[in-house]
């Protein structure tokens, strides 16, 4: 039986505790079906950004349960956390966070790197492919420096795209951008979903963009309105 | 994740930071060659001025000591057998210096395989006259062959031909000191006097110079026919056997043996010489203590370039760990980082430390006493090489290890967030 949710929330509460401690979330929960196009929305502060690096098991600092394709993340090691990251998601985020020492193909094919799956030709080509996909096929051999911000965003869609995620998480992919690139943007993950069949999850303040996507998810001082 | 693929990204963080990542592996480079060439410059003085000594020192000694016997009477009677028996001012007895059966103990020992070689020798006081002057010496006759092939006798003969001393009858070869002193020449005849006092012409056909002057003031040789003569000896007359070994290690315990054996004293290099053993160990602990500050010295240098270069290098590390690259592997990227200056450095000093010592081997250095060394000496023993590269793996390897480890360390959260 194919497991239709990609991710789920159980009563999730995370709070900091320095200097005084402040609950950022309060008993999260929802789910991402398969396939699902969803935006997480809520004024600055609500611990969107929070709630979105506990979800990409970066930040392991919080109770409650979350499950990414029906795998529990409490209680797995760094490094077992690392391969969950690199097999099952994808990144995007609002600061496209190239690394600048390589060239834009390289740049997609490191995820790939670590995850060893298929030979360097292949990896290769998969890249090209993705980055053509997504128009920036002649940005290829350019070193990451060398892009303008909307072509950086695109090549690190490519980028989360390389090793077939099940989950495509987006910290304000378009926050950096004008709106006739966020709209580029926009249509890209529209065509990720329909096309590729990936369950995107982005944070976005912007509002006409979360208007769009499939479903809104809005955060309110911490619980999920 | 592929070896390579680690290493793909370990030299393009090192590309991103090339002037440093070079002043790394120049700072080892340069301790490398400094290590080798400091190492191999102070063994070979070294074993030039052991070799003074040890080359020409018998490994072990064969002899009749001029002391009392070790057994007394007293100690011989049954009736005080179970005392402790104290003597006070035993005088040693009339004794010769001569060693008995000495021909059957050169031949046994030849067949021994522990042995090199055997050399008899002959050892005594005599005095060299020339007009007024009376001088005071020791005159050893010598295998002539023998003496030459085991102890370097001809690297010391700095005038004159040595094998002379065989095939003229009456020569002697002098120490410079005496040449000096009594003002002979070769071809000159000098007269020496036995202690036994015969006086004696004989022809100086070279001149001797060992380097030390307290021996060269002295010491003059003839062959053993010519020094039997003028001590007034019968022909089997011998005084030393001198023994060269193929292991010098074994010489203490060798030396014990053949005293029971022969009933001789014995004695081995390692006693007859223990201060040059000690002096030699200093030189190189100092050297090595050196060579290997300048290791640890470079290793700082990695040290902070590497820690530079994970602070530069957050964002890029954040991303990494972000796409699933776990702590291991930035850990393994930034060692490798470190290894590879290593690698590098020790590459390029291996080459240069070679270079320099090329350099210092061709300097002349004439020192009158020594005369077999035109230039410095240099050791090119492989284990300096070895252990210099060691070392530097190590270092580099430790100076990598903390900055990874902080590396490996850094939350992705932290410096995403932070942006």
């Amino acid at each position: 039986m194919e497991n239709t949710i990609a991710l789920e929330a159980r009563s999730i509460y995370k709070s900091f505790n320095d200097p005084v401690t402040v609950d950022v979330l309060k008993d999260v929960s929802f789910r991402v079906d398969r396939g699902e196009y969803a935006s997480i929305i809520g004024r600055s502060g609500s611990g969107k950004s929070t709630l979105l690096y506990i979800l990409s098991t970066m930040d392991t600092d919080f109770t409650g349960e979350l499950l990414i394709d029906g795998i529990g993340v409490r209680n797995k090691t760094e490094k077992e956390l690392a391969a969950i990251r690199n097999e099952k998601i994808g990144f995007v985020f609002q600061f496209h966070y190239l690394l600048n020492e390589f060239t834009a193909i390289k740049n997609v094919m490191l995820p790939g790197f670590k995850l060893n799956k298929v030979s360097e030709e292949e990896l290769e080509h998969n890249a090209y492919g993705y980055l053509k996909d997504l128009g920036t096929e002649k940005l290829a051999r350019k070193m990451a420096y060398q892009l303008s911000g909307g072509e950086k965003q695109r090549v690190a869609i490519a980028r989360a795209m390389i090793n077939d995620p099940l989950l495509i998480m987006c910290d304000e992919p378009t926050g950096n951008l004008d709106s006739k690139n966020a709209d580029i943007v926009f249509n890209i993950f529209k065509d990720l979903t329909e096309t590729y069949n990936k369950t995107l999850l982005v944070v976005t303040h912007d509002l006409d963009f979360a208007n769009k996507t499939g479903r809104i998810i809005e955060l309110h001082d911490g619980r999920v309105l | 994740m592929k070896l390579k693929h680690l290493s793909e990204i370990a030299l393009a963080l090192m590309r991103a930071r090339w002037k440093q990542t070079m002043v790394a592996a120049i700072g080892v480079t340069f301790s490398i060659a400094l290590f080798v060439t400091l190492l191999g410059f102070m063994e070979g003085l070294n074993n030039l001025l052991d070799g003074i000594v040890l080359n020409r020192t018998p490994h072990v000694r064969l002899y009749n000591d001029i002391q009392p016997s070790k057994l007394q009477p007293i100690d011989m009677s049954d009736a005080f057998k179970d005392y402790h028996n104290f003597i006070s001012s035993v005088k040693p007895g009339k004794k010769r210096k001569e060693i008995y059966n000495a021909q059957q103990i050169v031949k046994k020992l030849q067949s021994d395989d522990r042995v090199l070689g055997v050399a008899p020798k002959i050892t005594d006081q005599v005095f060299y006259n020339l007009g007024n002057i009376d001088l005071n010496g020791i005159i050893n006759g010598l295998d002539v062959e023998q003496e030459a092939k085991l102890f370097a006798f001809s690297d010391y003969v700095i005038k004159g031909n040595y094998q002379d001393l065989q095939t003229i009858s009456n020569s002697i070869i002098i120490g410079q000191g005496v040449a000096d002193i009594i003002n002979a020449k070769v071809d000159d005849i000098v007269t020496v006097t036995a202690a036994g006092g015969e006086q004696f012409p004989l022809k100086v056909i070279g001149i001797y110079e060992s380097g030390l002057s307290e021996i060269d003031k002295r010491q003059s040789f003839a062959s053993l026919t010519t020094t039997r003569k003028l001590l007034g000896v019968n022909s089997n007359y011998i005084s030393d056997i001198q023994i060269k070994l193929k292991d010098l290690d074994i010489a203490p315990t060798l030396a014990v043996e053949y005293e029971n054996l022969f009933s001789l004293d014995a004695e081995d290099i390692q006693t007859a010489n223990a201060q040059f053993e000690t002096g030699s160990s200093v030189r190189s602990i100092i050297s090595y203590a050196v060579g290997i500050t300048l290791l640890i010295v470079s290793g700082f240098g990695i040290y902070n370039i590497l820690n530079m270069l994970i602070y530069e290098k957050m964002d890029t590390i954040a991303i990494l760990k972000a796409t699933g690259f776990a702590g291991s592997d930035v850990k393994k990227i930034f060692i490798s980082i470190s290894l590879s200056i290593g690698v590098a450095g020790a590459f390029g000093g291996i080459i240069f430390g070679v270079l320099m010592s090329l350099g210092i081997d061709a300097i002349p250095f004439s020192a009158p006493s020594l005369p077999t060394v035109d230039t410095y000496p240099i050791d090119y023993g492989l284990q300096y090489y070895a252990i210099a590269i060691l070392f530097a793996m190590l270092t580099t390897y430790l100076a990598g290890w903390l900055p990874a480890k902080k590396a490996s360390k850094v939350d992705p959260v932290i410096i995403i967030r932070g942006k």
